[in-house]
């Protein structure tokens, strides 16, 4: 929450499988944790449900403790506009998320919060799912200047593409990506436009 | 050049060009409410901003207001500290609120357009999903985060990226029985519940226009069901119809300049689109979800498609082939920003006249909004309902979301005429929820399970 811009352009850290497609962020973030003033506290209540019911689940699973890179499938994070899901995510570690496609809403929050969502191919995410199940170890690293993503797994290198929306890339790489004194900037061109505006100015 | 209303409002809107490349854009009304707002309020506070524009900036408490007595202190006391700190900040920046004390309180889908705030050409903002309702009446409304809701306080400005525009035709009329939520479900079911990721979505045709402001609503409302952030109606004489005479609409001559000004920010005629879908209404069926997102739904006298999501069908308790028809019910849900209005509540109240609530099943109706309770009133619902078995509560969010004492147990499986029917949504881990219309759900409530409502409609076959 910092004034000062805090570019990021290299990730790095073990990556965490979670496989499915449309989770939503009920389950992320089930609602009644969101009976709080403040995000403090989010992490112990990440993917909570889901966990209770599922033993296995990989948020469970303590070959993943310590992963800073969440690999997921296509429409991460739909449904809610609940930025506790991100926040939470963040707090439990969660660098980065490399998956197949995001929900808008989600990655927005995310990327709010300095938290990334890059998007691959699904064949690249299906193959990192499954040689990080195969060694939990393995460091992932993503350089959003190159857009690429290199692991060393099961004795060969994989490298693949994992890209962000131009716009979401730069503000990474500059440090723009917490806005609000970008938007305060030049507040009279703010004004201007709410001047301009019927409904604002009076019909 | 010919446009789509989307691009007019975003140019209307457009302040600069940030050096990302993303737009920041005006935000004409931004919506606030209890849950995802006293963060952003706590970080204007450490950076020393304050709220910019408290004049186009209105709240309400919904999401965690109990709907069985909404007497203060709430006995949820984070309940009640999310309510007095919303309570806090609205008086520290001088925002207008309605608590549950208010004649105007009741989620804020509902409250923006009856009172009149929400008008065509504007560009809308809250924290909460549902935002794409104030779509019907020709804004561009987003759902945002808390972070996104700070910006909106301290700047009453978004950083966003443009939108694609999909134009979705909905032509024809609707039979007996089918409602603007068994279209809405049908549109997501079709283009998936990720089709809409990237796209604004456009309604229109015959359906579309014949359509009330509060079918519109409807349909608007779910668009995020469908990944589409924002969706929209163009506004036309439906549109100033309902306006006109609100709380907060203009007046005499003010209306009929603005009256010109929401026409011109209509989609021209040859507006082009980047991508089409047209739909047939008589196709339409009266529609229920039977899996875990408000795309795995069928027709009611379909079965379950063979291609199927293991997860779904085990969670809750489907094989394919089987039909959701026939499914015993535990408890009936009407209410909700997607259908807690009065003509929600009217087309229920149809069905239940004459008849009782089966003994098993728990059925209760929340209207969405104290005015849409007070009106339902006057017209004598309230007895229609309490007469069938229904609970007639205080207004709320309510069983939409189990962040108030309205919620499923267990393994539970309600009715619903929400809007999501994610794992857990209703409160219980491994509470199910079947999404349908208001109806459909009153037929299920004195059925005891899910039927189809056309076998119970006056004048149907005995």
């Amino acid at each position: 929450m910092s004034h000062q811009p805090l570019a990021i352009s290299h990730i790095s850290g073990r990556g965490l499988p979670l496989r499915g497609h449309d989770i939503d962020t009920d389950r992320i973030m089930p609602a009644r944790f969101l009976r709080a003033v403040s995000f403090e506290g989010l992490e112990t209540h990440v993917f909570e449900d889901d966990r209770a019911a599922d033993p296995a689940h990989p948020f469970n699973d303590p070959r993943y403790t310590g992963a800073a890179i969440l690999l997921v499938n296509a429409n991460f994070g739909c449904g809610s506009s609940r930025e506790h899901a991100p926040q939470g995510l963040a707090r439990a570690g969660i660098r980065a998320l490399v998956g197949e496609s995001f929900s808008e809403i989600f990655r927005g929050n995310a990327a709010m919060i300095g938290l990334p969502c890059f998007e691959a191919e699904r064949a690249s995410v299906e193959r990192l799912q499954a040689l990080i199940e195969a060694e939990p170890n393995a460091v992932i690293e993503v350089d959003l200047t190159t857009g690429r993503l290199h692991t060393r797994a099961l004795g060969s290198d994989v490298v693949l593409s994992a890209t962000l929306p131009a716009a979401l890339r730069e503000a990474f790489l500059t440090g723009q990506w917490n806005q609000t004194a970008m938007l305060l900037d030049r507040f009279e061109e703010v004004q201007t436009v709410a001047d301009r505006l019927p409904y604002i100015r009076g019909f | 050049m010919a446009e789509a209303l989307f691009h007019k409002v975003w140019n209307a809107h457009t302040v600069r060009r940030l050096p990302s490349g993303q737009t920041q854009l005006f935000i004409g009304l931004h919506l606030v409410h209890e849950v995802t707002t006293p963060q952003a309020f706590d970080m204007l506070r450490r950076h020393g901003w304050s709220v910019r524009f408290p004049n186009r900036t209105f709240a309400t408490i919904d999401h965690i207001v109990p709907t069985s007595t909404q007497r203060r202190p709430f006995l949820d006391v984070m309940a009640e500290e999310m309510a007095s700190s919303l309570e806090r900040n609205c008086r520290d920046a001088g925002i207008p609120l309605w608590t549950p004390d208010d004649e105007q309180q009741g989620i804020v889908h509902v409250i923006g357009p009856d009172l009149g705030l929400t008008q065509p050409g504007m560009t809308i903002a809250c924290g909460d999903s549902h935002t794409s309702t104030h779509g019907a009446l020709g804004a561009i409304a987003f759902g945002i985060g808390t972070s996104q809701v700070r910006d909106v306080l301290a700047s009453q400005c978004l950083a966003l990226d443009p939108l694609k525009v999909r134009r979705i035709e909905v032509n024809g009329r609707l039979t007996r029985g089918v409602f603007a939520k068994d279209v809405i479900l049908t549109i997501i079911r079709r283009l998936g519940v990720q089709g809409g990721v990237g796209y604004a979505y456009e309604y229109g045709g015959s359906l579309i226009d014949a359509m009330t402001m509060e079918e519109r609503m409807t349909v608007c409302n779910m668009s995020i069901e469908g990944g589409a952030r924002v969706g929209y109606v163009n506004p036309d004489r439906t549109t100033f119809a309902f306006l006109r005479g609100r709380p907060f609409a203009p007046e005499g001559g003010a209306f009929d300049r603005a009256v010109k000004w929401w026409t011109s920010m209509a989609s021209d005629r040859d507006a082009s689109y980047d991508d089409r879908a047209v739909f047939d209404a008589d196709g339409i069926e009266p529609t229920v979800t039977w899996g875990i997102n408000p795309g795995q739904s069928v027709g009611i006298d379909e079965p379950i498609a063979a291609e199927r999501d293991d997860e779904a069908l085990e969670f809750m308790g489907f094989r394919p082939g089987e039909y959701v028809a026939g499914t015993r019910i535990d408890v009936a849900f009407i209410g909700s920003c997607t259908n807690g209005r009065l003509s929600d509540l009217e087309a229920a109240a149809a069905v239940l006249r004459g008849h009782r609530v089966a003994p098993h099943v728990k059925a209760l109706v929340v209207p969405g909004s104290k005015s849409v309770r007070k009106a339902a009133e006057a017209r004598g619902l309230d007895r229609v309902f309490t007469a069938a078995g229904f609970e007639w509560r205080g207004a709320g969010c309510s069983m939409c979301l189990g962040m108030n004492p309205d919620r499923l147990e267990g393994r539970q499986i309600c009715a619903s005429s929400s809007n999501r029917n994610f794992k857990g949504r209703m409160g219980s881990p491994t509470g199910r929820t079947l999404l349908m219309s208001p109806a459909m759900v009153a037929a299920a409530a004195i059925a005891g399970e899910v039927v189809d409502v056309r076998t119970m409609l006056e004048g149907a076959p005995a």
